[in-house]
């Protein structure tokens, strides 16, 4: 047994057991710092599973802003969590249990019986990445092969954000969202926020422009932008923009919005809708990668912000 | 595996596929960065060119033989994504438009923007034509990843419709709502990427050639349709329906109701008839029919329990989910194996029946319940003297559902009976029968209420404007001619309609259901009965009076049941045991 192995068994049995921990804790707070941990570990698998790209992303968005969400709402239950004893008796957890771990094992053997040889479109993927220059062949799934989902979920995030903003009261409505921050100005919190947003920014860029060749781009590059923007209004160095501001809709929807017209470029100039002209593939995806990185940060910033909330 | 566009030369016609998903994404992101001011309008130009648009792939599908394909990026599958169109998506396209464009119509005068309070309308139109946008999708994706992307977007859409008013209730159905509507998803997704091991590929049509009855693909089955009955809420997974759909305002209700429900039920209809047609066999395909059964009883009589009419309809609306899903024991050949024909057409005949008679009802109980200020249905007499385009309205979208002659559901109705008996499953005949009395049930007892003369004069709180009332009453229109269109060029149905609307066997089959659904109605609803107030009515209810009680009786013991199923720690078991027990059901098949 090697030391790789014995490292991946010791991973895999950590993983289960925060899991398990995770849904046995009573408490909400633990049950979070615990999930947070558990992204993150989970993320550390991928990498061991040559999925470097989706290892990024997991990181960012389970063990990192979605961490930020969920420790927010244990903050906030907290107070409510004495009251709330709606917790299901010992008979329904007991049958819910054997009932998750049927459909766990179901699964769990669905997988083992997969093809060991299993078809895969990796090799095709790889062979066709000359049509677009770039070399990653996950930026080249996400945005040549399937270009379309790409699109439509980004517009799956300006729905969330719709969502949220909808959340707020009617008075508040074109205000800022989420509550005034107030810290310390000789605090850590204020010190990190100006030191660590200029080595933040360049990573996240660093992440798109590698994305062409390399594990990276618009998305994981977007959440590291997105977290300098937040622990910033954190550190109440700068405050949330008003929904109704025009700059701010404009980032929110430039990324698909430029990924659109691109694709409607491609009926006129290319052979298809969402087909690059083979010459200008690679600076055209890479523009709308920009815009995109600069979406997918203002997104991710603004459905942690929450929902407009005051209007000074 | 390269390319080669030239080979697979794409029309004009074919583009239409593209535009029909472009058009209303554009518009979402244009009313988005224009901002509160100009959303309304950028929807009210929207909504003609996407009407135009399905209704130029109405028109475009004969002539290319019934099938329109557009590979995207010039990718051909398994590499890239295709969209394509068969018949089935076009009346599912044309359908949408129209309910859309009425809904749009109506919600003109209710999410116009007060002064300062732009949330609402903003919030509203974006999602309308993003609702629009992931429907389009669904009915034209030809890969399942596609439409997973879809389901979400339909989700993210729909859920914010339910919380529009900002209560706290409605909050509490939103969150339900976006909760068990994410395990859905999760279930799909797991599904999706257990096929794509299993066969390389997520294409609708090469997966179809590839796909065997085998472990993993049976568990992939299970998985799959267990999220989307989530997605549905087909009893007992309708926890969140009913809270969601009566909490919404009146044109986000007709929306979620009449077209929302559609999106994961189209899904499912593909997973099953396109992509494994072969793998879920005899038993599960019974076992969805029974729990489209338990929906039509348990959710008929609860609606007939309920004190607001919007919970009417909206359990109303489950009753309906369960009467689509008869279609698909129907469907199975004698080998087990599912055939695209009549049962599938009968079953989306009947959907987008219900798609437009239940947008029209909402709309109408929309503006019933602004004109009186409340929905209290023992508190609606004297409605239809001074509501008679809603109480019309309504009353007509009730007369549709129910399958009265021409209606779509009658025509459905027609269809699937044949099917019944050709496959020799007389007991879905029995269900197909209760199902519209059960219907006529609670629109009877609506219509006796609103009928029945009121004491005083009714004051109005607001008067409905006209062109609202309009578009609801052109939508149960709709829905009652469906009946009378020519169906064949689009689905596969070889029964012949003959012209039969005024014999006397459509007057026999009108009154036994009218008249079934009356003594439902007087035995089931718990409420004082209009009927009670003359000396005859008073009569005949004192001689029925024993059995009236053990019918209520009977049914305050289902509304229980129906409160404990839609509890959350019983309803996600339920989740659990409907993915063990499909399943079961389909290895026991293989």
């Amino acid at each position: 047994m090697s030391i790789a192995t014995v490292f991946e068994i010791a991973l895999a049995a950590v993983v289960l057991g925060l899991a398990i921990w995770t849904i046995a804790v009573p408490e909400t707070y633990s049950a979070t710092v615990g999930f947070v941990a558990y992204g993150l570990l989970v993320a550390l698998i991928w990498v061991r599973l040559d999925a470097v790209d989706v290892a990024l992303t997991e990181a960012a968005i389970g063990g990192g802003l979605g961490g930020v969400v969920l420790l927010g709402a244990a903050a906030r239950l907290r107070d409510a969590e004495a009251t709330a004893a709606e917790r299901p008796d010992r008979s329904t957890r007991l049958i819910a249990a054997i009932l998750s771990a049927s459909i766990a094992a179901a699964l769990a053997f669905a997988i083992l019986i997969l093809p060991d040889y299993a078809p895969t479109l990796a090799p095709a993927v790889v062979a066709n990445a000359g049509a677009t220059g770039m070399a990653n062949p996950v930026t080249n799934v996400l945005m040549a092969f399937r270009g379309l989902d790409t699109m439509l979920e980004k517009v799956v995030l300006l729905l969330a954000v719709v969502g949220v903003w909808s959340l707020a009261s009617d008075r508040a409505w074109g205000g800022r969202p989420g509550p005034r921050h107030e810290a310390d100005p000789n605090g850590v919190l204020a010190f990190l926020a100006r030191l660590l947003p200029p080595a933040g920014i360049v990573v996240g860029i660093y992440m798109l422009w590698t994305g062409a060749d390399h594990p990276g781009g618009a998305f994981q590059g977007g959440a590291v932008l997105a977290s300098m923007w937040l622990l910033v209004i954190m550190a109440g160095l700068a405050d949330t923009p008003p929904v109704s501001s025009r700059w701010l809709r404009f980032i929110l929807v430039a990324g698909p919005c430029l990924f659109l017209v691109v694709g409607l470029g491609g009926l006129c100039f290319g052979a298809a809708f969402l087909a690059y002209p083979v010459a200008f593939a690679k600076p055209l995806i890479l523009g709308i990668e920009v815009a995109m990185i600069l979406t997918i940060a203002a997104t991710l910033a603004l459905l942690l912000a929450g929902a407009p909330e005051r209007n000074t | 595996m390269m390319a080669t566009p030239s080979a697979l030369a794409t029309t004009t016609a074919d583009l239409l596929l593209v535009l029909l998903i472009v058009v209303p994404v554009a518009g979402v992101l244009l009313a988005f960065a224009l901002g509160d001011r100009y959303v309304r309008r950028v929807a009210f130009t929207v909504i003609p060119v996407g009407l135009a648009i399905s209704g130029g792939v109405l028109l475009a599908l004969p002539q290319n033989d019934g099938h329109l394909v557009y590979l995207l990026g010039a990718w051909p599958p398994p590499l890239g994504v295709a969209l394509r169109a068969d018949g089935l998506s076009a009346v599912m396209l044309a359908a949408t438009a129209i309910v859309v464009c009425a809904v749009a119509i109506f919600a003109a005068a209710d999410f116009r923007l007060a002064a300062g309070y732009g949330r609402a309308p903003f919030a509203f139109w974006i999602l309308l034509l993003a609702v629009w946008a992931a429907l389009n999708t669904i009915f034209v994706g030809g890969d399942l990843f596609t439409l997973y992307v879809a389901l979400e977007l339909l989700t993210f859409a729909a859920v914010p419709l339910v919380s529009l008013e900002g209560r706290a209730e409605t909050l509490q159905a939103a969150l339900r709502y976006l909760l068990f509507a994410l395990v859905g998803s999760v279930l799909y997704l797991m599904g999706t990427a257990l096929l794509y091991g299993l066969y390389g590929t997520l294409d609708i049509v090469l997966l179809s050639h590839r796909v065997s009855a085998e472990p993993g693909a049976l568990i992939a089955a299970a998985l799959m349709t267990t999220g989307l009955l989530a997605k549905t809420a087909l009893f007992p997974l309708h926890l969140w329906l009913p809270p969601a759909h009566a909490g919404a305002p009146a044109a986000a209700s007709a929306i979620l109701s009449g077209l929302v429900v559609k999106g994961s039920f189209f899904i499912l209809l593909r997973v099953w008839f396109n992509v494994l047609p072969g793998v879920p066999g005899f038993a599960a395909a019974q076992f969805l029919a029974a729990l489209g059964a338990g929906a039509i009883v348990v959710g008929s009589i609860v609606a007939l329990r309920q004190q607001r009419l919007k919970l009417l309809v909206a359990y109303s609306t489950m009753a309906q989910i369960g009467y689509l899903f008869l279609l698909f024991p129907l469907a199975l050949d004698a080998s087990g194996r599912l055939e695209t024909g009549q049962a599938l057409a009968g079953g989306l005949i009947q959907a987008i029946s219900h798609a437009a008679a239940k947008a029209a009802m909402f709309l109408a109980v929309g503006s019933i319940y602004a004109g009186l200020g409340h929905d209290r249905i023992t508190g609606i007499r004297g409605a239809a003297r001074a509501l008679p385009l809603s109480v019309m309205t309504f009353g007509l979208a009730g007369f549709a559902l129910m399958g009265i002659q021409p209606s779509g559901a009658s025509l459905a109705k027609e269809l699937l009976l044949q099917e019944t008996a050709r496959t020799g499953q007389w007991w879905w005949a029995g269900v197909l029968q209760v199902g519209g009395m059960f219907t006529a049930a609670y629109v009877v007892l609506v219509l006796a209420h609103a009928l029945s003369p009121s004491d005083q004069p009714v004051a109005l709180v607001a008067k409905p404007p006209r062109g609202s009332g309009l578009a609801a009453l052109a939508l149960a229109l709709c829905s009652l001619l469906l009946g009378l269109l020519p169906w064949e060029p689009y689905l596969p149905i070889t029964y012949t309609v003959e012209s039969k609307l005024f014999g006397d066997e459509a007057l026999v089959k009108f009154l036994v259901t009218v008249f079934g659904g009356a003594a439902l109605a007087i035995l089931l609803s718990p409420w004082p009965h209009p009927l009670a107030f003359s000396a005859a009515g008073k009569t005949i209810m004192q001689l029925i009076a024993p059995l009236r009680r053990t019918c209520i009786g009977l049914g305050s013991l289902v509304e229980t049941g129906d409160g404990v199923l839609r509890q959350w720690s019983t309803a996600s078991i339920s989740l659990l045991l409907v993915a063990l027990l499909l399943a079961a059901l389909m290895f026991a098949a293989n």
